[in-house]
């Protein structure tokens, strides 16, 4: 073994209280990390995935026509005027199946699926429901919102007569597998379909809105023959969505919304957990490092005389210098060996306490192994670095001060 | 003449002084000193107490500065070396016995012995160990060999600190009152296997001792009064 690996053992060995106090205080700094880490990291992935269930990543639409004014103010012209939104007609995006062609070719888009989109009513005997017509190819969406995952009765088959309908207005309308509803829009246009599936996607809004009929019976009843509303996209990396739905609105013309902004407050909301947890986390290596530091200061002192002895039998500095550095890169790595079990366990207890009514764990449990990894070297750098100053210490001392002293 | 007194000189001081403090009050503690050890020689270093013997002996030690002065180890002058390079020369040239043991105490006796030598060469080795046994056995230590010093008597721990400075085949041992706190009877056994041993491995050996019983047994006495050698 190499001497400085040698000597920096034996120290940390001869002073035992020390090191366990060091070895707990960074088991317990890693304990915490990896336990706000992996408690984060699960609780946020289960609500970004709660909300990205039944959401694209990103949608494009035609741009919205903007009202414009005809008279616009100078600097000598005031303008007083009520500008009224002009109300949202459906309009198609032009050449969607070309734009289609491109964006499945492009190698950061997982699935693309067009959306007729527009509401109407659906009536079934004397109950009139307003719901909202989800006009789909449905291999491409489910590509995009995995609606036969939800379903609870019958089926996902969505044909020129089959559609699919949520929980709650099937509730609305007394309606079960089988039966038929009627579909009209504001205009008189109408249709009749047969309820195949019934579906429950966690949220009661959708549940009562969303009808799944085809895409060309959405056209036919929403007046947008041979056109589509919006064009849903799914990416490789979901967090990229924002930064590929900028490209997309540009090259394209079309206006592109990312999940991150339609989830606006919900980013926010996350971003803040997230730069609280890394500040509680910073704060916890800083509290760590002081520990090891203060420690290895005493340890210095106490051992100031094998330092002497060492320096008299052609000890260098550098290698005293190495071996009190050894000492607080040790602690660190295998402090944080227990640190990492320690965060496992907790959050792993925790999870298994916080559970939901019917007993699923409210959040899945993420322990990567990349963050024991990176909390493992943080903490071995943050006790090289906490060593340094007791180091310098070390190296600095003269052997004669050591050796005259008994 | 002076090249053949060269030659067989390990160490030669000239007009060595050393004062502490720089500001104001200054201690002047060695007053120019000049002596020269031959090799093979074996000197005992008498005084009273205060006049400097182990200023003097950690001077030759290279473990102080003198104030002025040359020191030349082996023809070598050292007050040009960096303090990177006196380590090394230490390490190389120099074996240490000092009164109060200074055994490492997280190590055994056999590693403590060994200790000089995986300094020098970075790690352990198998051969370190041999040789180290060996001198244990020499010093009759060899049934403590893995004993840590605080389970050996004094006497036991000062031939341990024997063992380790000759193991690295230093041609300079310095010793600062290596029998201070040993009793009569562990004191001689002390003095008479450094005379051994200065027999044996041809080493120079410098001893600074209180005891003119033990200092007449030596060929050679230097006598240090007041900073200056009176003999
Ligand atoms: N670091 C220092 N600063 C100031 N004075 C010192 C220092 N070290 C030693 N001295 C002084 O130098 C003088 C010689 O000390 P030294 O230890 O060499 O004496 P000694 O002959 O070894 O004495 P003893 O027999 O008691 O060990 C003493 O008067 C001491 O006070
Ligand atoms: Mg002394």
């Amino acid at each position: 073994m190499r001497i400085e690996w040698l000597l920096a053992l034996r120290f940390l060995k001869e002073g035992r209280a020390q090191t366990l106090f060091m070895l707990g205080g960074v088991m317990m700094g890693v304990g915490v990390i990896v336990f706000l880490t992996s408690l984060i990291t699960g609780l946020q992935r289960s609500i970004i995935e709660k909300t990205l269930g039944t959401q694209a990543h990103l949608v494009m639409r035609s741009p919205d026509d903007e009202a414009r004014r005809i008279i616009k103010p100078t600097s000598e012209l005031a303008v007083s005027a009520i500008v009224e939104q002009r109300a949202q007609r459906l309009c198609s995006i032009l050449q969607w199946q070309q734009i289609m062609r491109d964006l499945e070719l492009r190698p950061e888009v997982t699935a693309v699926s067009p959306l007729v989109a527009g509401s109407s009513f659906a009536m079934r005997g004397s109950a009139t429901k307003s719901v909202a017509l989800m006009g789909i190819e449905p291999e491409k969406y489910t590509r995009i919102v995995p609606m036969p995952s939800f379903i609870k009765e019958g089926e996902f088959r969505i044909t020129a007569n089959d559609a699919a309908i949520g929980t709650d207005l099937a509730r609305d309308l007394g309606a079960t597998i089988g039966d038929k509803i009627r579909l009209q829009t504001a205009d008189g246009r109408s249709d009749t379909i047969t309820v195949a599936g019934i579906f429950d996607v966690g949220i009661r809004d959708l549940n009562r809105r969303w009808v799944f009929i085809t895409l060309r019976s959405a056209q036919n009843l929403l007046d947008l023959v041979g056109g589509v509303s919006s064009i849903d996209v799914t990416v490789r990396d979901l967090f990229k969505a924002e930064i590929i739905s900028e490209q997309l609105a540009s090259q394209t013309g079309l206006t592109a919304e990312s999940w991150m902004k339609t989830n606006a407050q919900l980013m926010v909301g996350l971003r803040s957990q997230s730069a609280s947890s890394y500040l509680i986390q910073f704060f916890v290596i800083i509290s760590v490092a002081f520990g090891i530091a203060s420690v290895l200061v005493v340890s210095v002192i106490q051992k100031s005389r094998e330092v002497g002895i060492l320096r008299a039998m052609g000890c260098s500095r550098r290698r005293i210098l190495r071996i009190f550095l050894l000492q607080g890169g040790m602690v660190g790595l295998i402090g944080s060996l227990f640190g990492g079990g320690l965060g496992a366990l907790l959050v792993t207890f925790f999870a298994s306490t916080a559970k939901n009514p019917d007993g699923t764990p409210i959040f899945p449990v993420v322990l990567e192994p990349s963050m024991f990894l990176i909390a493992a070297g943080v903490a071995t750098i943050t006790g090289i670095l906490a060593a340094a100053a007791p180091a310098a210490r070390a190296a600095k001392l003269d052997p004669v001060v050591a050796i005259r002293n008994a | 003449m002076p090249e053949t007194m060269c030659s067989s000189a390990i160490i030669q001081l000239t007009d060595v002084r050393k004062q502490y403090g720089n500001d104001g009050i200054t201690t002047e503690v060695l007053y120019g000193i000049d002596l020269t050890l031959q090799r093979g020689e074996f000197t005992a270093l008498i005084g009273p107490s205060g006049s400097g013997k182990s200023t003097l002996l950690n001077i030759i030690g290279l473990l102080e500065q003198p104030t002025s002065g040359t020191i030349q180890v082996q023809g070598r002058d050292t007050g040009t070396l960096s303090e990177e390079e006196l380590t090394l020369l230490r390490g190389r040239s120099l074996g240490f016995v000092f009164q109060f043991h200074h055994l490492i105490p997280a190590f055994t006796a056999l590693e403590n012995v060994m200790m000089p030598l995986m300094l020098e060469q970075g790690r352990s080795t198998s051969a370190q160990r041999e040789r180290a046994a060996g001198l244990l056995e020499r010093v009759g230590l060899v049934d403590r060999m893995n004993f840590k010093p605080d389970k050996l008597s004094g006497g036991q721990q000062q031939r341990v600190a024997i063992a380790r400075a000759l193991v690295a085949n230093a041609p300079l041992i310095l010793a600062d009152e290596p029998t201070g706190n040993l009793d009569t009877a562990a004191a001689d056994e002390i003095f008479k296997l450094l005379l051994e041993v200065n027999e044996e491995s041809g080493a120079t050996f410098l001893i600074v001792t209180h005891d003119p019983r033990l200092a007449k047994r030596c060929r050679r006495v230097v006598e240090l009064v007041d900073g200056r050698i009176v003999s």
